[in-house]
Parts: C-alpha cells; structure tokens; sequence
C-alpha cells in the first residue's frame, strides 16, 4: 500500500509562507495602515496567540485566564531588569518565561481536573487572582498600579560592538524572529505524538484514557506550554515599550487574547495574530474616522457575534478549510461513494467462502504479564447506584488464552461489570486481578497500560481524524506509555507503531480506507474500528462489548472469524446478545441475571442449565419459593 | 487588630456585598443550571441596570419608578437576547456559548461607551436612603441597610417564584435533568426564555441597587462577574441556596479580610475557591453528577 507522506519541501510550506509574510509584512503593510510598531504589536498579541492555539484549538481548553501568564512573565522580566538583579534582557526573558511556566503549572494543575464550563471559570478566577495579588500585595515590587518603567532594551553582542535594539524596525526583527521560532516551535508540538494526543483530547476524551493516555498531565502539558509562550510574550512587551503595564493582567487582556483567536481563526496556530492584526488596526485606523472614534469596539463586537453564530472557524479557518476542501474534494467524493455503496448492500467485507485463519501478531509486544493461568479474575465485584444494586458480587475467572463470555437478559449488569473490569467505573466493592496485579483503584489508562483493552458498545472513536489516525493514537499509547513529552519528534516517525497501524489496517480490512476521515466510513467499518482501536494498543485481555451489535449476516460470519483469530494469541472477554454466535464462539460462559452470577460453566453445561433457560424465558419467579 | 466597632461595621459592609453578590449569583446560577449557559455577558447586564438607574432618575426622583422602569428595561433586553442569539446556541458546545456571551458582554458595554461616555457617572441615593442609622454603638449608612432589606426581599420573591410556584418546579426540575423534563411533555424551551429574563432582570437589579454606593463606569461589572463566577463555584453550579450563601460567604471574606489588611481581600476570595476545588469539587450544595 502506498502511504502518502508529504514530502519534505511541501510540508514546510506553512512555515515558508510565514516567513515570506514576516519579511513582507513592514514593506507592504504600511500603506494599508500598519505601521511597524503596530506590527511588533500585532506579533506580542500573536506570540502568546501561539501558545493559546495550542491550548484551545488543538486541546479545545477554553482558558480566561491566559493574562495571568503573560503579565506573570512581563512583570519578573521587568522587575529583573529594573532592580538591577539581572543585566541582560535575554537572561530576564528566559527568567520570566520560566516563571510564567511554573505558575502555569500550579494553575493548570488545578484547573485541568474540571472539564467545560468549570475550566473556563477556575481559569478567570486565577487570572482576577493574579491581577489582585499584581495590584496590592506585590505592589512594592510590580509598582502596584502605575506598572513598571524603565525595561531596558535587549542587547546583542559585548562592549564596544554591542548594537541595541532600539524601537521600530529593529525591534520588529527582534519579535519577528522569535514570532518565527515560536511558530515553527508551535508546529512541532502540532505535529509530534503529543500534539496527536491532545488533538484526541479534544474530540473523545474518555477514549484517549481508555487507550492509555494519561490525559490529565498531557492537557497540563498544553497548559504549560501556553503559559510559556504567554509569558515570554510578556516580556517582551515591557522591553518593547520601556514599560510593563498592569493591564497585561487583567480581564481585557485575556478577553482580547480569545476573541482575536476567534476572529483570526482557532486551531490554525496563525490565526490569533491575523485576529490581533484585526483588533488593533480597527483600532488605530477607525479611532481616525471622526464619529467612529468611540466604535471601533462596538464594530468588533458585533463582527465577533457574527463570526461566533456562523463562521466559527475565523478567517484563517475558513480560508483553509475552503482550501483543503477545494483540493480533497474528488477523495472525498470517491470515499463518500464507496460509504454509500457498502451501506447498499449492507456489507463491508469481502464474503470468503472458506476463511483462512490468520495469526493476530502485532509489531508491539503486549505488556509483560505474571506466568499465571489465570488472565483476569473478578473478586465479589460489586456497584451499587443508591438501593439498585447494579452488580452484586460476582466473581469469575477467566482463562489465559480463552474466550470467555458474560450473557444475561436486558438489565442484568453486564455492561456495569464491564466497565468495572478495567476500570472505567469503579466498583462499591470488590476488586479485579490481572495476572495477580490488581487493576481496580488504578483507573482505566493506567488498566490499559497493564494491558487489558475494551471495545465499546458504542463506537468511541475520533471521528474528525483519519482511519489511520485514530489507530495511531492507541498504538502510540502502547508504544510510549503514559506519558511522555517527545514535543519535536513528528507523530509518524515512530517506525514501530506505524508498523502497528498498517498491521491493524490490513487486519480490519480498512488499508484502502486508511485516510478517510472516520465519520464518512458505514456503519460496519466503524464497529470494525472500534475492535481496531482496542487491538492496536496490543492488549493481554480484550474485552468486547457486544461487538456484533447492528452488523449484516455476513458482517457477523467475518467479524466471529475475526475474534477467533484474535484469540489465538490473546485473552478475550465477551459480551454479546446474539447467543448463536455466543455459544459457537465461547469456551466458558458466564450467565448474570439481575446482578447476580446465574451460572458460570462450558457452552454445553450452560445450555443445559435449567436456571439460565428460565431466566431467558422469562424470569426466575416460577422457582422461587412462594 | 482592628477594633471591634470596625470589624462589625466591616461585617455589615460584608452582609450588603454578599447579599448584592447573592443577587448577582443567583441571576448566573439560574440561568447556568436551567439552560446550561454560562452567561459572560452578566457582568455588562449588571452595568445596563445601573445605567437604567442612572437615566431614569436623572429625570424623575422616584426610586420606585426607577425599580420598576429597571425592571421593564431589563426583561425586554433579556426576552430580546434570548430571543434573538442565545436560542441559537443551546445546541452548540460549551465553549461557543462562552464566546457568544462574552461578545454581547463586549456589544452592551460598547454601546454604554457609546451613550454615555467613558466616564463615571454618579447615581443619587435615594432622598428616604440618606444619611446613617445609629446601630447601638455603631453609626452605619442608611442606604446600605435599606440595600441589604431591599435585595433580601428580591431573593425571597425569587425563592417563592422558584419554590412554590408551578413554574419554579419546571425551572427545578430542569436544573436537575433537562432532558427528563422533555421527555415528560413539558416544553422546557418556554422555560428557558423565562429563565433567562428572570435570571437578567436579576443582575440589572442589583446593577441599578448598586448604582448609588459606587461609580457608574461602562465596565463596572467585569469584576462582580468574576467574583459571582467564584460564588457560584462556591456554592455549586446551578444551585440557587449555594448562590446565596455563598454570596454571603464570599461578602463577608472581601470585608474582613480588608478590615486587617484590605490588599488582601479579593486574594483571599480567589484563595478560597482553589482550596474549595482541591477539597470540594462539587461546591457547597452542588452534587457530585452536576459537575
């Protein structure tokens, strides 16, 4: 299969264009009302921009507070200087960033344990917090309200052929340079397997953690690195205009920062300084305009509502997604089809009249386990929600290698069981082994990491990322643990997991389908991706629920042949309803009926069982004692 | 150590900033739990009210009509609103009803700039609210005491409306399961409208209350919002007895922490909800589900 990797030339061609843009920018753009210091400007407010893209249009974290960070660097930048503590400007900058990074890290570590509407609210809260404690307490040394003047201006070279940069076109190099590191920085992070991570992050966070991922340290890692790009922007600023402002930690600021971001467009890195360039030149340029003079803000405000309501991808957003659109249409058109064609004749596979069977190796070993025979146990597991008693101690084995299913009717708690097996709801009481190691209490990417993965009931997958994607981002969980800040590194050179990916591909039958995005794919090849995406973190143990779910005859026949041959190398736990496919499948079967264990034996024993056939056929009252 | 003639008199301080930050709260927490809409804009709305107050009692000396005018105003704005952009948005993610908000927040206070000038405008104190009040040992101002009765009143009206009313009980009921509300016949969008208007007609009050103890600037209420947006962490998102007690509670820590050293009063508020997240997630009357 051809994989297409963009060659080196083409895929810098973004940090090119930008380049080209800075170099052009003070020749062109002073005719149009830009003039070079409105320029440097627009580039601080695209500075802390780059950071900010990252943390809410790639991690989709909407922070209030981004202020906070940039007057946190601005203001120990300045007060550096000033004292007269530090003598150069690039060791007060790297001092300030520093500092900005690690109140980054004791806000984020805060604010990134609450999702939505309480990030974005613990995130204002800590940037008034800030304001306040600039204003009053630290006032002796910040200047309280009246700032800090007097930050000198950076220096390059020794003695006598020192050359300082002083204000204008200088000064505009200096920011233009490190707008352009900064940015090709950004992409990086973008563009490495963290970047992959956090784009998840945003569309499925609950699956990102299901694979392994430890979420809550790779959105404070988003967080940090906000806070980094913010607060070198904040010192130079001060070192721009001679003077660090208060405003740079209030509200306004960190409001400004948001809706320029809107306005230039989230999720595109660039996009917050062409939002910026926008505020700033409605600003000096219609201040001009007699009668417009106090409305400059009202136009933008009434611009931003209208871009909010309906083209909420900016201007740089919408200018790219047009692009691409434009340029991945007929792809588009053909996978579109090839959708419309399986869903016609309701499959998606290939009917092989004699399947041949196929080993499941996957270029990433599974973790290390324990020798025990027994691969999952569950120990009087049970979860009680008020007075239902949802699950109520059960307990079974499942045998290394094996596969073994969970029925029951409607109602008798086996997703709840499931989901208590890795972890994903945590048990009232009871407990789950894996290989002796005990899983419950650890959390369900920490359960993944030890090797136990679950496809779900509901498909759970990215559907704005690829196939190709979507399968990476579970590999890369196996392959790079937890966590793990590999920020440089593109999120494809990792040869291992790609490795992984067109394995997992060719399993599902999906390598054609590889870069489609998820949402196009029929309905069957989702559920196949689901059981992908369980598979490509290579698990000891996979947990199935239902699988069959809503899937064609034939779609049936392959996707049984599929788990067989799964379980040839690996443990599989199975929940299903189609008890045919149950019974031909499974070698040990447990029955729940209403919480409880019914019955736990081989397929024949099961099928014998009086109890489980009346609980099937209608309840077990018949017996109980009257 | 202040003495404690100052402490009371900051404790009173305290009750009148707590009750206006319970009214603030309570317009927040109504709307955030019934429609789940964040609403930025509440600290413009809360500067609109006091404009209203400003305007109307430029022209006439009756504080009553200035309430009642106050009141008009603010429903129709809120109807309007909610007519117009908010009921675009009950569909769309968290993150764009942030956005949409703040920018009619932006809107509203622009168009105050734009009326009335940057500067701060100065409200009356009633003629029935001047002067102060002997309190036993303590001489105390008049129109604070009135302020505190006056939006203690407002909340009962507002907790009879939300408690023993048929509508409160669908507003109730929202806050805890909207969708459960639907599914029983009820049309919760109705509700929603009301709400909203409610939850509006309660931050212009307190802006318009406000008005007379404090400058009238266009940005007056950026800071109240960011405090309610503590209160209601504080006492948990969506509910309306959180709202009030912790805006008592978040009242009283300004004013006693500034009676022993006022640079540290709004640090202290702030410094409490990062403790309270660490400890108490859910707030002081939230549960755990609604988070």
């Amino acid at each position: 299969m051809k994989r297409v990797r963009p060659g080196g030339l083409r895929a810098c061609l973004p940090e090119f264009a930008v380049l080209v843009t800075l170099v052009a920018a003070p020749v062109v753009l002073p005719h149009a009302g830009f003039s070079t210091d409105l320029l440097t400007r627009v580039l601080n407010w695209g500075l802390i921009g780059l950071g900010f893209d990252i943390l809410f249009g790639l991690t989709g974290l909407l922070s209030f507070g981004q202020a906070a960070f940039y007057g946190a660097g601005g203001f120990v930048t300045a007060y550096l200087l000033v004292s007269g503590t530090l003598g150069s400007v690039w060791l007060a900058l790297a001092a300030g960033t520093l500092a900005a990074g690690v109140f980054g890290l004791m806000v984020g570590w805060l604010a990134v344990r609450r999702i939505g509407i309480y990030f974005t609210m613990i995130t204002l809260a800590f940037g008034q917090m800030a304001y306040f404690v600039e204003n009053s307490p630290l006032s002796k040394y910040t200047g309280g309200e009246n700032g800090l003047p007097g930050v000198p201006v950076p220096v390059i070279g020794f003695g006598q052929h020192a050359i300082r940069i002083s204000a204008g076109m200088p000064m505009y190099v200096l920011f233009a340079g490190i707008f352009f590191i900064g940015y090709v920085l950004a992409r990086r992070i973008v563009r490495s397997p963290v970047g992959a991570v956090l784009k998840a992050i945003k569309q499925n966070t609950g699956r990102v953690a299901m694979l392994g991922h430890n979420v809550p340290a790779y959105k404070l890692a988003a967080f940090v690195i906000a806070a980094l790009y913010a607060g070198l922007a904040g010192g130079l600023l001060g070192s721009f205009q001679s003077y660090m402002p208060p405003d740079a930690f209030s509200l306004e600021t960190s409001g400004q920062l948001v809706v320029q971001t809107i306005v230039g467009g989230a999720g595109t890195l660039i996009g917050p300084a062409v939002g910026a360039a926008v505020w700033l030149w409605l600003r000096d340029n219609l201040q001009l305009i007699p009668g417009l003079a106090t409305l400059w803000k009202l136009v933008l405000g009434i611009a931003f509502i209208v871009l909010v309501i309906g083209l909420r991808r900016g201007i740089c957003g919408e200018i790219f997604h047009w692009w691409n659109e434009r340029r991945d249409l007929a792809a588009l058109r053909a996978a579109e089809a090839r959708t419309a064609a399986i869903e016609a004749t309701g499959d998606g596979v290939a009917v092989e009249p004699e399947h041949q069977a196929v080993d499941v190796t996957l270029p990433l070993a599974a973790p290390a386990t324990g020798n025990s025979d027994i691969a999952l146990e569950a120990r009087s597991l049970a979860r009680h929600y008020g007075g239902l008693k949802a699950v109520d101690g059960v307990s079974f084995k499942v045998r290394r290698g094996s596969i073994h299913a969970v029925i029951g009717p409607n109602g008798a708690g086996k997703s709840t069981l499931f989901k208590m097996l890795l972890d994903e709801v945590s048990p009232s009481s009871g407990e789950v082994l894996l290989f002796g190691d005990r899983v419950t209490g650890a959390g369900v990417s920490r359960a993944a990491q030890l090797g136990i993965a679950k496809s779900n009931q509901l498909n759970q997958l990215f559907l704005n990322l690829p196939v190709r994607s979507n399968l990476r981002i579970a590999a890369l969980a196996r392959r790079r643990g937890p966590l793990r800040l590999d920020l440089l590194r593109p999120a494809d050179s990792l040869p291992e997991v790609e490795q992984q990916v067109d394995a997992i591909l060719k399993l599902l039958d999906l390598a054609e389908r590889a870069d489609t995005a998820v949402h196009i794919l029929a309905y069957g090849e989702k559920r196949r991706l689901e059981i992908g995406m369980a598979l490509a973190t290579s698990p000891n143990v996979l947990l199935l629920d239902e699988p069959l779910a809503g899937m064609s005859p034939h779609e049936r026949v392959a996707t049984c042949a599929f788990i067989r041959d799964i379980a040839r190398t690996r443990t599989i736990v199975i929940v299903e309803h189609d008890l045919d496919a149950i019974f031909g499948l499974a070698e040990r079967i447990t029955v729940l009926y209403e919480g409880r264990l019914l019955a736990d034996g081989s397929p024949d024993e099961i099928r014998r069982n009086q109890a489980v056939q009346d609980a099937y056929l209608g309840g077990l009252h018949a017996h109980e004692p009257a | 150590m202040p003495s404690w003639p100052a402490l009371v008199s900051q404790a009173f301080n305290g009750l009148a900033l707590g009750a206006l930050l319970a009214l603030v709260s309570s317009g927040l927490t109504i709307i955030l739990g019934t429609l789940g809409v964040l609403n930025f804009a509440h600290g413009a709305l809360f500067a609109v009210g006091a404009y209203v107050a400003f305007v109307i009692l430029q022209y006439t000396s009756s504080f009553v009509l200035a309430l009642l005018g106050c009141c008009g105003v603010m429903l129709l704005l809120g109807i309007l609103l909610e007519r117009v952009i908010i009921r675009l948005f009950y569909d769309r993610p968290d993150e764009d009803q942030i956005l949409v908000t703040y920018g009619i927040g932006i809107v509203l206070v622009e168009c105050l700039r734009a009326a009335f000038g940057g500067n701060a405008q100065r409200v009356p104190v009633p003629s029935w609210g001047r002067g102060a009040t002997q309190l036993g040992f303590l001489i105390y101002p008049t129109y604070r005491l009135q302020l505190i009765a006056i939006i203690a009143m407002l909340l009962l009206g507002l907790y009879l409306v939300l408690y023993r009313t048929s509508v409160g009980l669908v507003v109730r009921a929202g806050i805890e399961n909207p969708a459960m509300v639907g599914i029983l016949g009820i049309n919760v969008r109705r509700a929603f409208l009301l709400v909203f208007a409610v939850g509006v007609v309660a931050v212009g009050l307190a802006g318009m209350l406000y008005a007379p103890v404090v400058a009238v600037t266009p940005d007056m209420g950026a800071n109240f919002m960011a405090q309610s947006f503590v209160v209601i962490v504080l006492g948990g998102l969506g509910s309306f007895p959180g709202a009030v007690v912790g805006g008592l509670i978040a009242g009283e820590i300004i004013s006693l922490t500034s009676a022993f050293n006022s640079s540290y009063s709004e640090v202290m508020l702030y410094a409490l909800m990062a403790l309270l997240l660490v400890l108490r997630p859910q707030g002081l009357f939230g549960s755990e589900g609604r988070v």
